[in-house]
């Protein structure tokens, strides 16, 4: 497992798995679609805005799962001050913002006609809508730390240093007793959704993890091409002198 | 020089922001000037001022904490005194806390001194004068401490003033929530003071415990 840290065999993994994966994850959403759509019946209540859900719930369950990959490749960063972290935590970041942003528009799209308005200021909402913006600081700071390593340290402490913000949205709904139901899939004594609703939101979440992954190593595997190139820039920047060392010297004594 | 050497740059720091002007009156000016502008944008509504007369002291508290904080390594740094730091004995930990300490010595004690007066113009009661003295008391080095982790990272940054506030604002909302809500539990009925402003001191104490570290830490990466 660890010698896949080396990131050109990481490269090749990625390359190997990535058709796999991407397979995988346009099955989970057919199947996931077609149970949120057609199988599984609408709210007794909600009608069919309840379908909005299996885009909602692991959209945001998934805004959580990268803060947390971006926390573990956060400690790969400062501690084995690995280049493979850096890249992993840089590709998670707009990731996160982007799973946490559509967490936040749908639940908003369902809140207008169930709850009356696009937007309360509820405990949920709010902490989720901290986490957006604490993704949206990660990513200023990546764009504005020119040098990779050192940006990479920089994000890795901030990432650390927010990651007090996961718990209070898990536990916010229950903290605070307000608008939000409370969780209803993982919580003790099993979930309080019907089966038929409860198997399309299970696949919904395996196709949205299986996005996640794929969109993730894709986008690692970019940063480290990315870095490859910016190296390379450099030294034909330098007249490739720090590339053929050896040519120089020849050069050298040929010019002697 | 028998002071020890965490003393002797605590009376530096204060010396410096002192000699270099501005310091710890222009942050209590800022205040003043934020303090002034809410009711030209909201309207001079007495009762609607004191009702929010915490929530603005707050949030002028916030800004102009954070105003200040963007030159607090980076003059450091420039001169080359940071090395210094980074490479004597005394903990980093240390420095990095007696720095913050003088820091909110110069910067956010004229703000608990100055929050009753500006109290006085935003028509609070009284009784929410003591309540909003005490939370800032409690709340503002907390808020130091969280900026110095902004400020830290955004060291070697030619211009990382609004960076510091975009990456340290979301991470004070919990003070600001403790805060606003004990210094407006003073006059309400219905919600104690001890509660949140217990909460405020655990949350200062976190941060008096841990922040020195990721401050530490940052400004070892930084600065490599």
């Amino acid at each position: 497992m660890l010698k896949y840290a080396n990131p050109t065999l990481f490269s090749g993994l990625v390359a190997k798995v990535l058709p796999w994966l991407a397979g995988a994850t346009a099955l989970a959403f057919a199947i996931g679609l077609w149970g949120a759509f057609f199988t599984s019946p609408a709210d007794y209540q909600q009608g069919d805005t309840v379908r909005i859900m299996y885009i909602h719930v692991p959209a945001a369950w998934l805004s959580m799962f990268c803060y947390a990959t971006m926390t573990a490749s956060a400690l790969g960063t400062l501690v084995w001050r690995h280049p493979l972290a850096d890249a992993a935590q840089k590709a998670a970041a707009p990731l996160g913002a982007g799973f946490t942003f559509i967490c936040l528009v749908t639940g908003s799209l369902w809140g207008k006609p169930m709850w009356g308005t696009w937007w309360v200021w509820d405990a949920r909402l709010t902490s989720v809508l901290v986490l957006f913006v604490i993704y949206l600081g990660l990513i200023a700071l990546w764009q504005t730390i020119e040098e990779p390593s050192r940006a990479a340290r920089a994000a890795a402490i901030l990432t650390l240093v927010g990651v007090v913000n996961l718990p209070i949205i898990k536990f916010s709904v229950d903290w605070w007793n307000t608008l939000h139901q409370p969780a209803s899939v993982f919580r003790l004594g099993g979930p309080t959704i019907a089966a038929s609703m409860l198997w399309p939101l299970l696949v919904m979440g395996l196709a949205f993890t299986l996005l996640f992954t794929t969109l993730h190593l894709m986008s690692t595997r970019n940063e480290i091409l990315r870095r490859r190139l910016r190296r390379l820039a450099m030294q034909a920047a330098n007249g490739g002198e720090a590339a053929r060392p050896a040519h120089r010297l020849t050069m050298q004594e040929g010019s002697r | 020089m028998s002071a020890s050497p965490l003393a002797a740059l605590f009376l530096r720091e204060i010396r410096v922001a002192r000699r270099i002007g501005g310091g710890g009156m222009m942050g209590v000016v800022f205040f003043l000037i934020l303090v002034t502008i809410t009711p030209f944008a909201i309207g001079p509504d007495l009762n609607l001022l004191s009702r929010i007369g915490p929530a603005i002291l707050w949030i002028a508290a916030l800004l102009s904490t954070l105003l200040g904080l963007d030159r607090l390594f980076q003059a450091d740094h420039e001169d080359g005194s940071l090395d210094l730091m980074l490479a004597c004995e005394t903990p980093l930990e240390l420095i990095v806390l007696v720095k913050c300490l003088a820091h909110w010595t110069v910067t956010g004690l004229p703000l608990v001194i100055a929050a009753p007066l500006f109290g006085l113009m935003l028509a609070l009661e009284p009784e929410a004068f003591w309540a909003v003295a005490a939370s800032l008391l409690v709340g503002t080095p907390a808020l130091t401490l969280l900026g110095a982790i902004g400020a830290a990272l955004t060291v070697t940054l030619r211009r990382g003033g609004l960076l510091t506030a975009i990456l340290v604002l979301p991470l004070a909302i919990p003070l600001l929530i403790f805060g606003v809500s004990a210094a407006a539990s003073a006059t309400s009925v219905t919600t104690p003071f001890m509660t949140p402003f217990l909460i405020l001191c655990a949350l200062t104490l976190g941060a008096l415990a841990a922040a020195p570290f990721a401050v530490a830490a940052a400004l070892r990466h930084m600065s490599e």
